[in-house]
């Protein structure tokens, strides 16, 4: 038995993108190694789901009734509980469905839907369990994940981002493409930690990296009407990527019933 | 206008370029990329904006280029002053390491700071400019990376020929022609350049360059175009402020301008005077170094506030009130005077337009001011 912290990453309902914030890391992850044993990461190779861990990385929401027994049992097994990506942080894509009739969506999707056992819901990881440290993102990246272990690997609180991508955009020097060319760009509420990637390509934030603190999601909402983008669409750009989160779940509804 | 003023005709700004290359500087320029005016290395004339005319109004910039317009300068500006050439947007500050026994080794990051001639600076950003000399060098404790950058900085103005529509240097007195600073200034005309020299690096380069004199009609033409940069839309309702704004801080308009304002930081981002920064660490997991970064930060993040567990100004009413009331306001105790220098850069790259001299109007215009 090594005295190394022991880590773990679990897995829900997602499409492991996230997972990969970890396998991409090149020399970060071969370092990585050397300061931590990796007990369970079904998708790098360790496997042991049931063991006690020092740090437990979850990435995915909670979709089924034995997604709810798992998250628990995974709480009870580790220290320090750190969620990753969009889907364990705020219920993903699939969150989409809480504001549907998911049932009615299975019906029409499969031809066999009660072999389906799902809930009606898809929540994030801190509706079921408490949750030390979130990190955003669909997906997350290295740096995020790393700067997380680093911290508590130096008995650090890990840094909590939660300024707006603007600001990371303007560092970047980019060209505003709200103001030059009228995109509804959702960088005024939206979290950073991306690096203001999509601005630096010249297209417009989609959120994915969920709301920042002190989001005024209807003045925003209002500058895209300015800019002739029609109620629906504006609804659907907060419902895109983190519907299950406020105030993003609110500003896409009142849009899409403004439609 | 000076006694030493001469003219360059267009064809011959190559000279130019050419006389300050060959003292061993690096030249940066104004250049149309990405539907806006930005700094970029200029390696010869044909890069800058050729008869490129901007529009600018709140929260909206938009160029146009016209064929034919020989003009590289009939633009008012782009959504960044000199401020990244100096205040980096980001940059480490220093490095530590630990070393063989143990001991925490610290060196300081030393910037690089080449040989850098701007060419395009506006009376604005040379205003603007002193402000942040007087912040970043005239303290006890001089920065120093900014100290580098600025040593090695050479300045070659144009008076602004086109002020946009959200341009209010006339009402805070530092524009639109520009009065110190630089070391050479230009008045553009369709055949060429009256050219001035304001130090003498200015005037050892204009002597490398095959000039003519001055005409009367140059002259006539250049006064009526200054005349006219004088004539803008905005104004700020007063060069002191600062009395008015604390004697209304409890205004309603407060309430009502963070009902639209988004708290997302681009105004202090493009604003050439705002110097507020935050410090991260960023190390590798192994815990052996670390690099401790410098970033640009805004009064409009919840950090900026922050103090032993507790934000201050948690909400959009407090950080917008911080953000005119330190402009507009105690800017005066700290520097002299307003930090404004009415390029309008905060108003045109507002997402949601917000007009900050419309927000002093209603703030100050009634009662003190
Ligand atoms: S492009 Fe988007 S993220 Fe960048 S400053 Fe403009 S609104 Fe903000
Ligand atoms: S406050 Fe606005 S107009 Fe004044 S210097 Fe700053 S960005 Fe320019
Ligand atoms: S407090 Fe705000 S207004 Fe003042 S310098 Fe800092 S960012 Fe600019
Ligand atoms: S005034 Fe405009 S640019 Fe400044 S924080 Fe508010 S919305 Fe952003």
């Amino acid at each position: 038995m090594s005295d190394k912290p022991k880590v773990a990453v679990h897995k829900f309902a997602s499409c492991d993108g996230c997972q990969l914030a970890f396998l991409n890391a090149g020399e970060a992850l071969l370092s990585l190694a050397q300061q931590v044993e990796l007990v369970h990461f079904a998708e790098a190779g360790p496997m042991n789901p049931e063991a006690r861990v020092d740090i437990a990385f979850v990435e995915g929401s909670i979709c089924t009734a034995h997604d709810e027994e798992r998250i628990q049992a995974i709480r009870r097994n580790s220290q320090y509980l750190i969620t990753i990506g969009a889907c364990a942080t705020a219920g993903g894509l699939q969150a989409l469905r809480n504001l549907a009739d998911g049932q009615q969506w299975l019906a029409e999707v499969y031809a066999s839907p009660e072999y389906i056992d799902s809930l009606a819901t898809s929540t994030p990881i801190s509706h079921h369990v408490k949750v030390d440290h979130e990190l955003w993102g669909c997906p997350v990246n290295g740096r995020q994940v790393m700067g997380a272990i680093r911290s508590l690997l130096h008995g650090a609180v890990p840094v909590v981002e939660q300024d707006k991508v603007c600001l990371e955009c303007k560092r970047q020097l980019n060209v505003c493409v709200m103001v030059t060319k009228g995109e509804p760009c959702m960088g005024p509420v939206t979290r950073t930690g991306c690096g203001a990637i999509c601005p630096s390509l010249g297209r417009d934030c989609y959120a994915c990296y969920g709301p920042a603190e002190n989001s005024n999601t209807e003045a925003l909402g209002e500058a895209f009407r300015q800019l002739d983008v029609l109620p629906a669409t504006i609804g659907r750009r907060f419902h895109f990527i983190n519907s299950g989160v406020e105030p993003f779940t609110a500003a896409g509804q009142r849009w899409k019933r403004d439609e | 206008m000076g006694e030493k003023d001469a003219y360059l005709l267009r064809e011959r700004l190559p000279l130019l370029l050419e006389a300050v290359q060959a003292e061993g500087y690096e030249c940066i320029g104004p250049q149309w990329q990405n539907e806006a005016i930005v700094y970029d290395i200029l390696n010869q004339v044909e890069q800058l904006p050729h008869g490129v005319q901007v529009n600018q109004y709140p929260g909206e910039y938009c160029g146009e280029i016209h064929e034919g317009n020989v003009r590289c300068f009939a633009w008012a500006n782009g959504p960044q002053a000199l401020k990244p050439f100096l205040f980096a947007p980001r940059e480490t500050l220093w490095r530590v390491h630990r070393d063989n026994d143990g001991r925490l080794q610290f060196e300081s990051a030393t910037p690089e700071a080449p040989k850098r001639a701007i060419f395009g600076v506006r009376a604005c950003d040379l205003a603007a400019l002193a402000l942040q000399d007087r912040h970043f060098l005239e303290s006890d404790f001089p920065d120093p990376a900014y100290a580098a950058r600025r040593e090695n900085l050479l300045l070659i103005a144009v008076n602004c020929s086109h002020p946009a529509s959200t341009c209010f240097c006339a009402s805070t007195g530092d524009g639109p022609v520009a009065q110190a600073g630089y070391d050479l200034v230009l008045d553009e005309l369709d055949d060429g350049f009256m050219i001035q020299a304001g130090t003498e690096e200015g005037q050892a380069i204009m002597a490398r360059l095959n000039l003519i004199p001055v005409t009367d009609g140059h002259r006539e033409a250049i006064e009526i175009q200054q005349e006219k940069a004088h004539e803008q839309l905005r104004q700020v309702p007063g060069k002191q402020l600062r009395d008015a704004l604390f004697a209304n801080l409890d205004h309603e308009r407060w309430d009502d301008v963070a009902g639209r304002c988004l708290s997302c930081g681009n105004c202090t981002s493009v604003c050439p005077t705002c110097f507020c920064h935050s410090e991260e660490e960023l190390a590798p997991l192994d815990g052996g170094s670390s690099e401790h970064i410098r970033q640009w930060d805004s009064c409009f993040t919840a950090g900026h506030s922050y103090i032993h567990g507790l934000t201050i100004r948690q909400q959009t009413r407090e950080r917008y009130r911080q953000w005119l009331t330190h402009k507009f306001g105690s800017w005066h105790d700290q520097y002299g005077r307003s930090g404004c220098v009415g390029c309008g850069r905060c108003i045109a790259w507002c997402p949601v337009g917000i007009d900050v001299t419309e927000e002093l109007q209603a703030i100050c215009g009634s009662d003190d001011a």
